[in-house]
């Protein structure tokens, strides 16, 4: 659509300097949604293999515990998962993607995971701790993984609408206005012409 | 760069190991979801960087999840029961995906 313009000299050149700004725009952001989209193409396939087999492991892992419950009884369970020796640090810092604050996960861990003594708990109690805490790190990097895919998502979609309001609405109507006020001076001119010719034919006569 | 906790919301009995592992375990009923919410809520601002919620829970407060979705921090992160899964954590990744792509590309890859 052309947007209701004088056409005048003045207005053409303003126009014109507005294509440029929009067309360089146009490049960078696309540029700019290519680099995002290649991110989280890469990231897509890392996670979904990642988040099938985190479910798989976490279920065994949970299983484990429904054995050890068989075994033992809810209290004495509960007492002995109750005061945990292990002590968990994460580490948070954050990388940038274009202008997305992407967080880094760091998992460091102290002490071993048994928190309880031999006398009271079943073994079934231990393997099952010991497989969560194997998928646990993993868990981190899913956690990691899976923020940086919903950050990268959430840009790419604006971006995506700004470089489709680019191409699609504000170039082809600069275009065309630009375009309009080309014809309409064109014209002006063509018919000041025609005037002057026909003065200085009567002029002549 | 700053150190922050974990937390893991759930049912009783799906969450109870997590407690061994030194992260910050809120056992709450699976029918009582807007607990869940409130907790979440208030992890917000004690800086958890990781809230791991069963997948039962989340979905019903699937809606007031997703404020959290596309905030730096905390990552929420749906994990499965000791149900097992019912598939609603691969089905918000698929979901993420669809949004950015514009089509559903898991599903061409199966075919």
């Amino acid at each position: 659509m052309r947007s209701s313009t004088h056409a005048t000299r003045m207005e053409l050149l303003r126009l014109r300097r507005r294509l440029g700004v929009a067309l360089r725009g146009y490049k960078l952001l696309k540029d700019k949604q290519d680099e995002l989209m290649k991110q989280f193409m890469e990231l897509i396939g890392k996670i979904r293999e990642m988040r099938e087999e985190t479910e798989k492991h976490l279920v065994q892992a949970f299983q484990g515990f429904l054995l050890a419950s068989a075994v033992m009884s809810r209290e004495e369970m509960e007492g002995a998962l109750a005061f945990p020796n292990k002590i968990v640090n994460l580490e948070v810092k954050t990388r940038r993607v274009m202008n997305l604050q992407i967080p880094v996960l760091n998992l460091q861990a102290e002490r071993p995971v048994y928190c309880y003594g031999c006398a009271n708990t079943s073994g079934e109690l231990d393997i099952a701790l010991s497989n969560l805490d194997i998928i646990f790190s993993t868990m981190i990097v899913l956690a990691e993984r899976e923020k940086a895919l919903e950050l990268l998502a959430a840009e790419i979609e604006k971006t995506r609408r700004r470089v489709n309001a680019l191409e699609y609405i504000l170039i082809p109507d600069l275009r065309e206005t630009i375009k309009y006020i080309e014809l309409k001076l064109s014209e002006l001119e063509r018919s000041n012409l025609t005037r002057l010719m026909r003065i200085k034919e009567i002029i002549a006569g | 760069m700053s150190t922050s906790n974990i937390a893991v919301i759930g049912d009783r009995d799906s969450v109870l190991g997590f407690k061994a592992l030194g992260t910050a375990v809120f056992p709450i009923c699976n029918d009582r979801p807007q607990e869940a919410l409130d907790i979440i809520e208030k992890l917000c601002h004690e800086r958890y960087a990781v809230v791991f919620i069963t997948e039962p829970i989340a979905q019903k407060i699937e809606t007031e999840l997703s404020r959290y979705r596309y905030r730096t921090l905390p990552s929420i992160v749906l994990i499965p029961n000791n149900q097992g899964s019912i598939g609603l954590g691969r089905e918000r990744v698929r979901d993420t995906v669809k949004r950015a792509v514009g089509i559903d590309i898991f599903r061409e890859e199966a075919k």
